[in-house]
């Protein structure tokens, strides 16, 4: 009988030892190794994706970058300066749950504000430049972000330096209040005295680029880029849906369609983007004719 | 108290002081005691301040440029396509001084509303704000802005002419306009639509008037997905004369009698004429560079207080 047991028993061993091994692993592949593409919903392989400069190799939809990437895409290696890197937002009102949210999106992003602004070379010329990120609060206009525009034009307007700047925001940042609307008229007027001093400013849109920030200094470059497929707008689809009752187009606020109905130069695929600038900043450094 | 209740109560005393026999003063004084105190003891929320208004009484531009100019000339169209009705601008005649006034103007009636968007303006709308400001800066003659909108007007076919390009153009232009520019805000201030008029060097608003970054419908619907939590969204946004005052962004709150301009506009008026005499007798002295350079000074230090730098 005890032998009957423990033949038995032995013989359970063996089958829970040989349902562990069954169980299935943990995943081999981990999940940066494959983004699948928001658009055509293709699994890329990051490798691919990095050497493409982030964008599907499919559908050509770009990725979202961060601001640091696409400064590592745009300027020369070894010449970006940071400038303002210390200032962030401090919530003079206490605005219910912002300051937590502020501290939270600093810690997963690495970054103080939602830009990040200095000055550096692209093809040899030396510009200002300012890049938003989606990353942190949908890149919304608080003050700090206001701030740091402003001072990274007037630092333009001082040194007599062309102005670039690659928007990506949501608009102005709600938990700021008035305050960070007017920021809007804040770069508005740099943006004018820059130009005054008859200095060149190329706005890149990427996705997305709508409310106070399209209405304000993004909209105010002598040149205005984009990047192909981004939303570019003001007012918010769905208010406008709930305003006039009827649905919008696909295409509606693309960067297609503000091209179409004029309110920017030209679309550049974000792999060209660098090229593409320095074209435009050589037409702005050459005088006479050689 | 609230001001609805308040509102009623005075009502009640109203009545009843109406029906006072003429010779028994202290009675009639008694009762004209009790409106005061409750008049003085009402303490309006912001909720308050959006809902009175709203009201289909308040004064609209229309009303005040009509007591405020001894002329008004209408002038209309952008010069490219369209003459948006919710921008009412034109030449008038301030104590004899000729000014350009650029306003946000709500209709009266349902009918009008429609046509004018409920005071929203189209791009067209900015871009004959900015044409006449243009024309205002060439003949050396201030503008005065009358501030009055929900926001610009989100439609589809806004944004196919381009409001943001529209608005942006107004920030950029106003910012170095070398002529003075006084701007009155009247009932609502709404995001950057309203912002495109109040590029200024003096701005004055109404005391029970709003003005915020959006209305507080649009706020709550952004931050909570819920646009019916608009009441509690005030109590966080700041959007009072008195707020606004605080942070710098007005240099200034024309009083109004209690229940609003509606229960006595001459009085708002004339507190208004006074406030915009003495600001166009000390701008149109000033010299122009100076004056440009004031205005960009204003804005450029607003928001001062809401950042730090990290050690």
């Amino acid at each position: 009988m005890d032998s009957l047991f423990k033949e038995r028993k032995s013989r359970l061993d063996i089958f829970h030892q040989w349902r562990k091994k069954a169980k299935p692993k943990s995943k081999e592949i981990p999940d940066h190794v494959f983004m699948s593409c928001t658009h055509c919903h293709t699994s890329v392989a990051m490798m691919d994706l990095v050497s493409n400069h982030y964008v599907c190799p499919k559908c050509h939809h770009p990725f979202k970058i961060s601001a640091r990437e696409r400064i590592r895409q745009l300027i020369d290696e070894n010449t970006f300066k940071e400038t303002n890197a210390k200032m962030i937002s401090i919530d003079p009102d206490d605005f219910p749950g912002y300051k937590e949210k502020l501290e939270r999106l600093q810690k997963q992003t690495g970054m103080n504000e939602a830009i990040i602004t200095g000055t550096g070379k692209i093809g040899g010329f030396s510009c200002v430049i300012g890049v938003m990120d989606s990353n942190f609060f949908m890149g919304s206009m608080s003050a700090a972000v206001g701030e740091k525009i402003t001072r990274a034009i007037e630092l333009a307007t001082k040194k007599k330096l062309p102005l670039i700047l690659c928007c990506t925001s949501g608009g102005a940042r709600m938990q700021e209040g008035i305050l960070s609307l007017v920021q809007m008229a804040k770069t508005s007027a740099a943006m004018k005295k820059h130009s005054e001093m008859g200095l060149l400013s190329i706005i890149v849109l990427t996705h997305p680029t709508t409310g106070g920030v399209s209405a304000s200094f993004a909209m105010l470059g002598d040149i205005i880029l984009s990047e192909p497929y981004a939303l570019v707008g003001f007012a918010g689809k769905r208010v406008i849906e709930d305003t006039i009752h009827e649905k919008l187009p696909d295409n509606f606020q693309t960067a297609e369609f503000v091209l179409e109905k004029g309110f920017i130069d030209r679309i550049v695929p974000r792999e060209k983007m660098k090229e593409e600038l320095e074209r435009l900043l050589s037409f702005h450094c050459k005088r006479s004719i050689s | 108290m609230n001001l609805k209740e308040a509102q009623q109560k005075i009502n009640e005393i109203k009545i009843q002081q109406m029906q006072v026999d003429e010779k028994d003063l202290d009675m009639w004084n008694d009762y004209q005691k009790q409106i005061e105190t409750i008049q003085k003891e009402t303490v309006l929320t912001p909720w308050d301040h959006v809902e009175l208004v709203r009201r289909p009484d308040r004064p609209k531009a229309q009303d005040y440029i009509d007591l405020l100019f001894d002329e008004f000339v209408e002038l209309h169209g952008d010069r490219k396509s369209l003459d948006d009705p919710a921008m009412l601008c034109g030449l008038g005649s301030f104590h004899g001084m000729p000014v350009t006034i650029l306003a946000q103007s709500k209709g009266k009636t349902v009918e009008e509303n429609l046509k004018q968007h409920f005071g929203m303006p189209q791009p067209e709308g900015y871009r004959k704000a900015l044409r006449l400001a243009k024309q205002a800066e060439k003949f050396n003659r201030p503008i005065i802005t009358f501030v009055d909108t929900p926001g610009a007007y989100p439609g589809k076919e806004a944004e196919e002419k381009g409001q943001a390009q529209a608005i942006a153009d107004c920030l950029y232009t106003f910012s170095s306009l070398k002529t003075p520019v006084v701007c009155f805000v009247l009932s609502e201030g709404g995001s950057g639509g309203a912002l495109a008029l109040s590029v200024a060097d003096k701005i004055f608003m109404l005391e029970y008037a709003v003005y915020s970054i959006l209305s507080p419908e649009g706020f709550a619907s952004i931050l909570w997905k819920d646009g019916s939590r608009a009441k509690e969204a005030c109590d966080v946004m700041k959007l009072t004369s008195k707020d606004l005052l605080e942070k710098k962004v007005i240099d200034g709150i024309v009083s109004e009698p209690f229940g609003g301009a509606a229960s006595n506009l001459q009085s708002v008026v004339e507190r208004m004429d006074v406030m915009l005499r003495d600001a166009l007798q000390d701008l149109t002295q000033m010299k122009i560079s100076t004056l440009v350079e004031r205005r960009y000074e204003k804005f450029r230090h607003l928001g001062d207080g809401s950042w730090k730098m990290l050690r």
